[in-house]
């Protein structure tokens, strides 16, 4: 019995894409030391709106880990627009599913990314469907996001 | 792989000669103490025996003690059993902000129940203030519970000087003892308490068998109702092996106690020492002095507890941690919340407790691999001693 299952593990024990981004083309932070976790997540995009790279930095729990590094690896390849569809559950099912308390993780992941490509996007001048309304503010309050 | 058990103040293993007192009340000494007949006579014997161990080690009178199944339910009794009794006296309990939740959650209880509670601030240093206590008892208070040692940084609170307050006020006195057992220096009489919770799975005894001391001349409500037993005060059929254990435990803990008092102290100074030389931005939360023996709990900065709990168990090292990630309830200890350490830093923050079979190469071996460890994690971290949180 383990807290955590063998993928979500490998992630936290041999995370992939820790680290800073020399010219990062979108910076996002998402979550603060007081709450327990605090992501970074910085991307490169290149001409074809194509994520290229992606590298994290986290304060946080096993899980909080394990997503970050997911949730990176998740994007780097995929366009933009892609990426932008990315939820969640996505990460959770890629790592073969979180304990409950721990769906939030997931949730904080996904809100770094999203917004290290609206970083992109104010810096580039580009407008994207999915960012309409979007508040990188935003404190979801309820953070527990969808359940697998 | 080597394993290192650093987390005594959570539950202590069994000792084999507590194991082998204990082992023949499950087979053929397996008789119900109430039973009239040799068998059951030998069991009566059997309880009172371990009766008589357990009051040597607090300096009780036996017929004082009486057996529960563990500290939660000896505190429940203190609580419950002195609020029903003097409900129409009053509905007032004074207590500590850092006592367990078996304290704090059945004083909540009571407050939904139209009580009021007093919680009690600790200093810096983890102590709690006697002149805040003393103005804080008014003519509506029933009950001061102030625990001897906190389970999270091991202080020692003033339980003599905070008891005779409560003795000149008229009001009874409850102290949760369940990490002091066996680890500093109990006197009941000397300390002037009315009522203790004691618990034998800290002090190498097996799980699921306590005490409650209630002093002689002290009546409260029972808790437990049923049969005779414990003299009418606490019903059930006893805990046969779990009673002959805690006896045991509790009878080597008196014998041991110097021996494993300065054990701990070595072991544990080690640890701090090293730690805070070879690991730099870590402090240690509460007061070295007055402190447990084999408690010791540092704040890593700049990282969580929880990650720091899984890569130790990579090595086979077992800690605890006062992160609310690790926590079933989210929320960040509040003993250190009660301390003062900002919420950041309680994250980063984990608990070593030492005990009679920690090395001095077991802490060698646990401060090599966490030097890595934290290392590891400042690295990923996305706040770090320079940029700041």
């Amino acid at each position: 019995m383990a807290l955590y299952n063998d993928i979500v593990m490998d992630n936290f024990l041999n995370p992939k894409n820790v680290g800073e981004l020399e010219n990062p083309d979108g910076t996002g932070v998402y979550g603060s030391p007081v709450c327990g976790d605090m992501m970074q997540i910085q991307i490169k995009v290149d001409e074809n709106e194509k994520i290229t790279d992606a590298k994290f930095k986290t304060f946080g729990c096993g899980s909080a880990i394990a997503s970050s590094s997911m949730a990176t690896s998740m994007i780097i390849g995929k366009t933009v627009e892609e990426a932008l569809q990315l939820t969640n559950k996505q990460i959770i099912n890629e790592l073969g599913g979180l304990p409950p308390v721990k769906v939030h993780c997931s949730v904080l992941a996904d809100k770094a990314i999203k917004n290290a490509i609206y970083d992109y996007a104010q810096k580039t001048g580009k407008h994207y469907a999915a960012l309409e309304g979007y508040d990188p503010e935003a404190d979801e309050d309820d953070e527990h996001g969808e359940e697998e | 792989m080597r394993k290192v058990y650093l987390d005594y103040s959570a539950t202590t293993p069994v000792k084999e000669e507590v194991l082998k007192e204990m082992i023949p009340y499950f087979t053929e000494k397996f008789g119900n103490p109430s039973s009239l007949y040799d068998i059951g006579l030998e069991s009566k014997d059997a309880v009172t025996h371990a009766r008589e161990q357990v009051a040597a080690l607090i300096n009780a009178r036996p017929q004082e003690i009486y057996f529960t199944a563990g500290g939660t339910e000896a505190d429940n009794w203190a609580v419950f059993g002195t609020a029903e009794k003097f409900k129409e006296k009053g509905n007032h309990i004074i207590t500590t902000k850092i006592e367990h939740h078996a304290m704090l959650h059945s004083c909540a209880f009571l407050e939904k129940e139209g009580f009021d509670v007093t919680y009690l601030d600790i200093d810096k240093d983890g102590f709690i203030d006697l002149r805040q206590l003393e103005e804080a008892i008014t003519e509506k208070t029933i009950l001061i519970s102030i625990m001897l040692v906190n389970n999270e940084i091991g202080t020692i609170e003033p339980i003599k000087e905070a008891a005779a307050i409560a003795k000149k006020h008229g009001v009874l006195f409850h102290t949760d003892a369940v990490q002091g057992l066996g680890n500093v220096a109990i006197d009941v009489k000397d300390m002037g308490v009315d009522m203790m919770s004691v618990s034998s799975h800290k002090i190498y005894g097996p799980k699921g068998s306590g005490a409650l001391y209630i002093r002689k001349g002290v009546n409260i409500d029972n808790y437990m109702h049923g049969g005779g037993q414990e003299n009418r005060r606490r019903a059930g059929t006893e805990n046969l092996a779990g009673i002959v254990g805690f006896g045991k435990a509790a009878q080597l803990a008196r014998i041991n106690f110097d021996k494993h008092v300065e054990h701990c102290s070595k072991v544990r100074n080690h640890l701090k020492d090293r730690i805070l030389a070879e690991i730099p931005d870590t402090f240690v939360n509460g007061t070295m002095d007055k402190r447990h023996p084999g408690n010791l709990n540092i704040t890593f900065k700049y990282i969580e507890g929880e990650s720091i709990l899984l890569l130790l168990n990579q090595f086979g090292i077992s800690v605890s941690t006062g992160s609310a990630c690790s926590s079933a309830s989210l929320e960040p200890s509040h003993v250190l919340s009660a301390l003062g350490v900002p919420v950041e830093m309680i994250h980063g923050t984990v608990r070593f407790t030492v005990g009679d079979f920690t090395t001095m190469e077991d802490v060698d071996y646990v401060v090599d691999n966490l030097k890595t460890i934290v290392a590891k994690l400042r690295e990923i971290s996305s706040v770090n001693a320079k940029k700041g949180w």
